[in-house]
C-alpha cells in the first residue's frame, strides 16, 4: 500500500476524522471504483494514458508557486498522490490514504482550471480531482464545515441554513436600508412576469446584506422590472457541487431554475459569484441534463456593463484611488466576462491598474472551489498556500482591489490580512452605487 | 533474425500499430458515448481547431513562451521524429523494393541531422526528467522507458548508417526498434499521439465556446 506523504499543516477536522473511522476496505473500493469505472471511465481513460509526465503544467498552479514549488503540490502530483494511486491499486487503498487524498482534494486544489491552459494536452486536472472529491464524499469523508453547507443545502435548499421567515425579513431590512437613498424603491417579491429574477447566494442574507440594497438601488435607477422569489430556489450557490453531492447539486440547482419558471421571468440576474455561476452555468445544468441553462441568466458583471452601455446607468463620479481587479476563475475562464468588467472599470475608475498575470491568466484567489467552505481549521494552510496571490497584488500598487465573486472575496479579505497589505477589498456593486447618478424624480 | 525482424516483424509492427490505434480510437468513443455524453455534446468545431492550432505552432501558448528553450527542443525532437523516418532515403529505397511506391526524400546530410536532434533533444528531455523537482516527482520508470523506446531507432539507425559498429546487427536492431516504437505508440503513453488532438479539441471546445476564454 502507499505510502502517506509528511504533514505540512497540523490541522484536526472533525468531518475527516470521524469519517475515517467509518471506512471499511469494502466501502472505500466500491466507492473508487464506481467513478473509476463507471462516472468516470471515458475521461480518466484519456486523461491518465495522455499525460506524459513532463510537469508542464506546474507553474500554473497557485498552490504549488506558493510552496516553494514544492512538486507534490503541482496539479500533476496532485493527481499522482490520487488518482494513479488509486489506479495502481485497483481501489484498494487504506483509510489514512483516503484522508490524505480528501485533504488534497479538498484543499489542496480550488478546481480553478487553470492548469489547462498550461498543459499541452488540455488535460482538466480540475476535473480529475473533482472525480476525487466524489469518491471522497461517496466514502462519507468530507471536512466537516463544507458537509454542514451541504446538509444545509439539502435540508434548506439554501446555503446557510436561512429560514424563510429570515429571509423576508433581510429582504424587508434592506429595502428600508434603500430607502434612505430612494423613498419610492422596493424590493418586489414573488412578481409573476417580471423581466428579471434577482438571485444571491445563501451568504449574502447571513453576513453582507447590503449588498442587496445596492442591487436594489441599481435595479430602480435603471428602470428595471424585476422580483425575487420568497421561497426556495432564491439561493442560487451550491456547495454541493464542491463537496462531491452531485444529486443533492442536481436538486438545488433544479430548485432555483423552477423559481424562475414559476415566476415566469424572462431570465436570472445573479449576483457577483463565482461559483454560483459555475454551478448554474456549466455544472448543474450538466448534472440535470441541459446543456446550457433552460433560462437566459446573466451574470452581475455583465448586467452592469449592459446597463451603462443602454444608458440606463449614468456615471457621474470616478473613484480616484489606484484600483486593481481580480479575476474570478468561473467566470473569467468560466464565461469570458474579462472585457466587460474592464468596461465598467474603465468607465468608474481614474486609475485602474492590472494585476500580472492577468485577465484567464489570473491568479486563483485559493478561496474557491470549496476550499474555504472547509472552515477555520483550514485557513493558515489556505493563507500560506497563495503567497504568489499576495505579491501579485501587492506589485500593483492600488488601494483598492475590486473581487467580484462571494469565494474570491473573502480568500482576498484573508490574504490582505496575513499578508497585511495596504488594500481595501470591495465588490464591484459597492463602487457601481457610488459613481452612478441617482436621478432626483427618485429622491423625492 | 534480420529476415525475421525485416519481413513478418515488419507486418506484425505495422498492424498492431494501426489496428491498435484503431481500437484505442474506437473503444475511447464508446465510452465517451456510453458513459461521458457531455463530451461529445461540447464539441466545436471551430473552438477546437483553433486551441490546436496554437498548441501546435511553436510558441502560440503562454506556457510556451515562459520556457523557450524546453519549446524548442520539444518542437525539434517532436518534429525530427515524425519526419525523418517517413523522408529518409534508405526507407523509401525499402518501400520502393517492396511495394513500387516512392515519395520526396530528404538529402542524407538533412536526415542525418535531424537524427542527431533527436538524439540530442532526447538527451535533454532525459536530463530534465531528472534534474527537475516537479518533473522527477511525477517520473517512474515507465517514463525513462517511453524515451528510450523513441530515441533508441534514431541511435540505432545513427550507428548503422555510419557502420560504426558491426553493421548487419546494429540494423537488425535498428529495425526491431522502430517495430518496438510502432507497437508501443497504441499501447503506452506515447499514445498522446492519438489523444493529443482529442483532449486539446475537447478542452478547446469547452473553452472556445462555452466558457469564452482562451486555453493556450
Ligand atoms: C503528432 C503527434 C504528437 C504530438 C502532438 C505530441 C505531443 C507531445 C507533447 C505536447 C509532449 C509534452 C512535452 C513536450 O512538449 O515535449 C510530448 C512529449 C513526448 N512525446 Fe510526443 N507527440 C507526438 C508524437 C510523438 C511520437 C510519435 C513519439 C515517439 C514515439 C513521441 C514521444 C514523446 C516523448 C518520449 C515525450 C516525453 C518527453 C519527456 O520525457 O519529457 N511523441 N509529446
Ligand atoms: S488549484 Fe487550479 S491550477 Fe492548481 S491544480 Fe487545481 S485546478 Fe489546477
Ligand atoms: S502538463 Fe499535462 S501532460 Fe504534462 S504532467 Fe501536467 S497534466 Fe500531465
Amino acid at each position: 500500500m502507499s505510502n502517506l506523504l509528511p504533514q505540512k499543516w497540523d490541522i484536526t477536522d472533525i468531518g475527516l476524522e470521524e469519517g475515517i473511522k467509518r471506512l471499511t476496505p469494502d466501502k472505500i473500493r466500491t466507492s473508487i471504483k464506481k467513478v473509476l469505472e463507471s462516472e468516470g471511465v471515458a475521461r480518466i481513460n484519456a486523461y491518465v494514458n495522455t499525460c506524459i509526465h513532463c510537469g508542464l503544467c506546474a507553474v500554473a498552479c497557485h498552490v504549488y508557486l506558493s510552496n516553494d514549488c514544492d512538486p507534490r503540490f503541482s496539479p500533476v502530483g496532485k493527481v499522482k498522490n490520487t488518482l494513479w494511486e488509486m489506479i495502481k491499486h485497483d481501489g484498494k487503498v487504506s483509510p489514512e490514504f483516503m484522508k490524505q487524498a480528501a485533504e488534497i482534494s479538498y484543499t489542496e486544489c480550488t478546481l480553478c482550471k487553470r492548469c489547462s491552459m498550461y498543459c499541452p494536452f488540455g488535460i482538466d486536472m480540475a476535473y480529475l480531482i473533482s472525480l476525487v472529491r466524489r469518491m471522497c464524499h461517496l466514502c462519507g469523508l468530507v471536512p466537516q464545515y463544507l458537509q454542514d453547507t451541504a446538509n444545509s443545502h439539502s435540508v434548506t435548499m439554501n446555503q446557510m441554513w436561512v429560514k424563510q421567515d429570515e429571509w423576508i425579513d433581510t429582504l424587508q431590512w434592506q429595502e428600508e436600508e434603500a430607502q434612505a437613498e430612494i423613498p419610492s424603491l422596493r424590493i418586489p417579491l414573488d412578481k409573476e412576469g417580471a423581466d428579471v429574477m434577482y438571485s444571491v447566494i445563501g451568504p449574502e442574507p447571513k453576513f453582507l446584506a447590503q449588498l442587496i440594497n445596492y442591487a436594489a438601488i441599481i435595479f430602480n435607477v435603471a428602470g428595471i422590472d424585476w422580483t425575487m422569489p420568497s421561497f426556495d430556489g432564491w439561493d442560487n450557490s451550491d456547495m454541493a457541487m464542491y463537496s462531491g453531492d452531485w444529486e443533492v447539486m442536481g436538486r438545488v440547482k433544479k430548485a432555483h431554475f423552477e423559481a424562475a419558471m414559476k415566476l415566469k421571468v424572462k431570465k436570472i440576474v445573479m449576483g457577483e459569484c463565482g461559483h454560483a455561476f459555475r454551478s448554474v452555468y456549466d455544472v448543474g445544468n450538466r448534472w440535470l441534463g441541459w446543456k446550457m441553462h433552460p433560462i437566459p441568466i446573466v451574470h452581475a458583471i455583465q448586467f452592469y456593463a449592459e446597463l451603462i452601455r443602454q444608458g440606463r446607468l449614468k456615471i457621474v463620479r470616478k473613484i480616484k484611488e489606484p484600483v486593481t481587479f481580480h479575476d474570478p476563475c468561473n467566470i473569467m475562464r468560466g464565461r469570458g466576462l474579462m472585457d466587460d468588467a474592464r468596461y465598467v472599470l474603465q468607465q468608474i475608475c481614474e486609475d485602474f491598474r492590472e494585476m500580472y498575470p492577468t485577465r484567464e491568466h489570473n491568479y486563483c484567489c485559493n478561496a474557491g472551489g470549496g476550499v474555504i467552505n472547509c472552515g477555520p481549521p483550514w485557513k493558515k494552510k489556505r493563507v500560506e498556500s497563495n503567497k504568489i496571490k499576495a505579491e501579485q497584488m501587492a506589485a500593483t500598487g492600488a488601494k483598492i482591489v475590486v473581487t467580484p465573486c462571494h469565494n474570491c472575496h473573502s480568500g482576498i479579505e484573508d490574504i490582505i490580512h496575513y499578508y497585511k497589505l495596504p488594500m481595501k477589498n470591495v465588490f464591484l456593486i459597492e463602487l457601481l452605487v457610488e459613481c452612478i447618478e441617482i436621478p432626483e424624480e427618485l429622491k423625492a | 533474425m534480420y529476415d525475421f525482424v525485416r519481413g513478418p516483424l515488419l507486418w506484425v509492427a505495422f498492424i498492431v500499430f494501426i489496428g491498435g490505434s484503431i481500437l484505442r480510437l474506437a473503444y475511447l468513443a464508446y465510452l465517451a458515448k456510453k458513459k461521458d455524453y457531455t463530451v461529445l455534446t461540447y464539441a466545436n468545431f471551430r473552438a477546437g481547431f483553433r486551441s490546436i492550432l496554437h498548441w501546435i505552432v511553436p510558441f502560440g501558448a503562454t506556457n510556451m513562451r515562459l520556457r523557450p528553450v524546453f519549446t524548442i527542443v520539444s518542437f525539434l525532437f517532436h518534429i525530427c521524429l515524425i519526419l525523418t523516418p517517413i523522408f529518409l532515403l534508405a526507407h523509401n529505397v525499402v518501400w520502393y523494393q517492396s511495394w513500387r511506391i516512392s515519395w520526396w526524400t530528404f538529402p542524407e546530410w538533412l536526415s542525418d541531422v535531424m537524427t542527431v536532434i533527436v538524439i540530442l533533444a532526447g538527451i535533454y528531455l532525459l536530463v530534465r526528467r531528472m534534474v527537475c523537482k516537479e518533473v522527477r516527482y511525477v517520473t517512474s520508470a515507465s517514463d525513462y522507458v517511453l524515451l528510450a523506446i523513441a530515441v533508441m531507432p534514431f541511435l540505432t539507425g545513427f550507428l548503422a548508417y555510419h557502420q560504426w559498429l558491426a553493421y548487419k546487427a546494429m540494423l537488425t536492431l535498428h529495425i526491431l526498434s522502430g517495430e518496438i516504437m510502432l507497437m508501443a505508440i497504441p499501447f503506452t503513453r506515447l499514445d498522446h499521439m492519438l489523444f493529443f488532438w482529442l483532449t486539446r479539441f475537447y478542452m478547446g471546445s469547452e473553452f472556445g465556446a462555452v466558457r469564452h476564454a482562451k486555453d493556450w
